[in-house]
């Protein structure tokens, strides 16, 4: 079991995460439901789970983080600031001109390891930084975040062969099973589920947790990795996860916040904290 | 010295530089072993099967931890299906990777257009950050293999059904025309297999009483713009010569130049905006499209013939 400590830290780092994405959603028509969804998952990951360093980003030992569902920057920019990669202060540049901060990942940011944007490309490159570090015998892991609309890319699953093929035990595969894409719910529009049984018959160790759950999130991250193949968590999240008003809603995918929505929102973080 | 004797295959180059380098990685797709390095380095070598996006994606991450990435292909398969990879991934990303294409051009012949790669330097040239070589013969494939290994950053490197054409040494430098045969007439800039035809067409021209010069544009991207307007300044008359469309490759850069400085009259050999799809062998093919000496002379005469500067 996680020490309560632990999951209670993360938690709490997690409502301060929460908090950045949602300011900047009422600044910004913007990503916020996916970035909302996915960010008890990047918590653990930043906070607990990855070895990183801000002071030296590209130092050789590090383990790496691909966002392949680049449109969830927000998610990624407030943990990395948090974090100690850029200063808290930088987030108000979101999108600003001039600034470093592009609607997508981009190489100008510090700690991002790859561009991405374009949904499907993210475990490709994942699986090429796996098969290099095993081939040196470095010990890196690779995580890769993709969301369960970008399954429906056909790269998705041609790099979801090659994983097993080279027992990628340093490579794990997070899906953010949050159910909707941009138009609607991915089942009213092409459907991927069943996530697990698919990974499975792919030959992926497969974890299915509740991405919210913290102490599920923990768990799950640190049984890894099983030895001589890829792990694939299966994570069901909620779309635009703790602003009521965008909770598995279409228009949580790309939206801006009026200020009484936000001010709900982030009076229902202050209670969870 | 023969010039081709002692020229190194891309495989034999790669075990050189494999056994020099133990960064050195090939990603191919479903073709067996990339000759000894293959079996010297397996952990090295990748076969990802058939795929396009995974095999540039996977250079790409290879790349990422500091690899030199080669990565083998067809033409048509990896510039078409893996486009989106090769301009996000590898350029857009700054990847060290260099891409290795055969089946280029009408190479394929008669397995039809599917295997044709007449739109791989347009796509290719139209990526910001990528450089484009295409070599005429097996000792300019090693130079450019060479040449693209100096570099950082993405190249491609068009492979072909090569024999020699460069008899003496030269200075090479991706990026910069070789000078082959002078003129005073006109200037046949030409690339990869078509410059042997460009001789050719010189050779037959001569004996018609027409000068035209012979220029090698190995490097496509970026495109020695300087030769180009001097050829123009000097000649007038500027024939391109390419085994690839028409449009967006040699003859569309070279026509930019022009355009923009304002001198020369331009014609273009190449596949003419269409899909080559008679039943006939690579050199049948070649034929049938113009893509020889005797389509190069015709395109040379008829501007010499028009009259103009």
């Amino acid at each position: 079991m996680i020490p309560n400590s632990v999951a209670g830290r993360l938690e709490r780092q997690a409502v301060a995460i929460r908090r950045h994405i949602i300011e900047l959603a009422t600044e910004h028509v913007c990503h916020i439901g996916g970035a909302l969804s996915v960010a008890d998952l990047m918590t653990a990951l930043y906070f607990h789970v990855l070895k990183v360093d801000p002071a030296d980003p590209r130092r050789r030992d590090r383990d790496y983080l691909i966002l392949s569902k680049g449109h969830a920057v927000l998610a990624l920019y407030a943990a990395l600031a948090e974090r100690g990669f850029f200063p808290v202060e930088k987030l108000k540049t979101f999108e600003q001109k001039g600034g470093m901060l592009a609607g997508h990942p981009t190489l100008k940011v510090p700690g991002v390891e790859v561009a991405t944007g374009s949904l499907g490309h993210g475990l490709p490159i994942g699986v090429g930084i796996a098969v290099a570090c095993k081939v040196e015998g470095a010990p890196n892991r690779v995580f890769v975040v993709m969301g369960d609309g970008e399954m429906q890319e056909g790269s998705v699953w041609e790099a979801a062969l090659a994983a097993p093929r080279f027992e990628l035990d340093n490579l794990v595969a997070i899906v953010d099973h949050n159910r909707f894409q941009a138009a609607n719910a991915v089942d009213n529009i092409i459907p991927v589920a069943p996530l697990a049984d698919k990974w499975g018959s792919f030959r992926w160790n497969v974890i299915e947790i509740d991405g919210h759950d913290m102490a599920q999130v923990v768990a799950a991250l640190e049984r890894l990795p099983e030895a001589g193949r890829p792990t694939a968590i299966v994570a069901h999240t909620v779309k635009g996860k703790s602003v009521p008003c965008l909770e598995n809603t279409p228009r949580a995918h790309y939206t801006r916040l009026t200020p009484e929505e936000a001010a709900e929102a982030l009076r229902g973080l202050e209670v969870t904290s | 010295m023969n010039l081709q004797a002692a020229v190194k295959s891309f495989p034999e180059l790669l075990l050189e530089l494999g056994d020099a380098n133990p960064n050195v990685f090939v990603v191919s797709q479903d073709m067996g072993p990339v000759g000894p390095f293959s079996q010297k380095y397996p952990e090295r070598a990748l076969d990802v099967g058939i795929t396009e996006q995974n095999l540039v994606g996977v250079a790409a991450g290879l790349a990422t931890r500091g690899k030199l990435v080669f990565v083998y292909g067809m033409a048509p398969f990896v510039t078409m299906r893996g486009f989106e990879q090769v301009r996000t991934d590898l350029a857009y990303n700054e990847k060290n990777v260099k891409i290795v294409v055969y089946f280029t051009g009408l190479v394929g012949g008669p397995w039809g257009s599917t295997h044709h790669a007449i739109e791989d330097l347009a796509l290719m040239r139209a990526i910001p950050g990528m450089t484009v070589l295409a070599p005429c013969d097996p000792h300019e494939t090693e130079r450019c293999l060479r040449g693209a290994v100096e570099l950082a950053g993405p190249v491609y490197i068009r492979m072909g059904a090569f024999v020699p054409v460069h008899e003496q040494d030269y200075a090479f430098q991706i990026g910069r025309a070789v000078p082959l045969r002078g003129g005073s007439d006109a200037t046949i800039i030409a690339t990869g297999t078509m410059v042997r035809q460009a001789i050719e067409a010189h050779n037959r021209l001569k004996a018609r009483g027409v000068q035209a010069g012979v220029l090698d544009m190995h490097t496509i991207k970026p495109l020695d713009a300087a030769a180009v307007r001097d050829a123009a300044r000097t000649t007038g008359r500027i024939v391109t010569a390419e085994e690839h469309g028409v449009i967006g490759g040699l003859g569309s850069a070279v026509a930019e130049v022009l355009a923009e400085a304002g001198v020369g009259r331009l014609a273009r050999v190449g596949v003419q905006d269409t899909f080559c799809t008679e039943v006939a062998s690579y050199p049948e093919l070649c034929e049938i499209h113009g893509l020889t000496a005797e389509g190069i002379e015709k395109a040379v005469l008829s501007l010499v013939e028009g009259g103009g500067p």
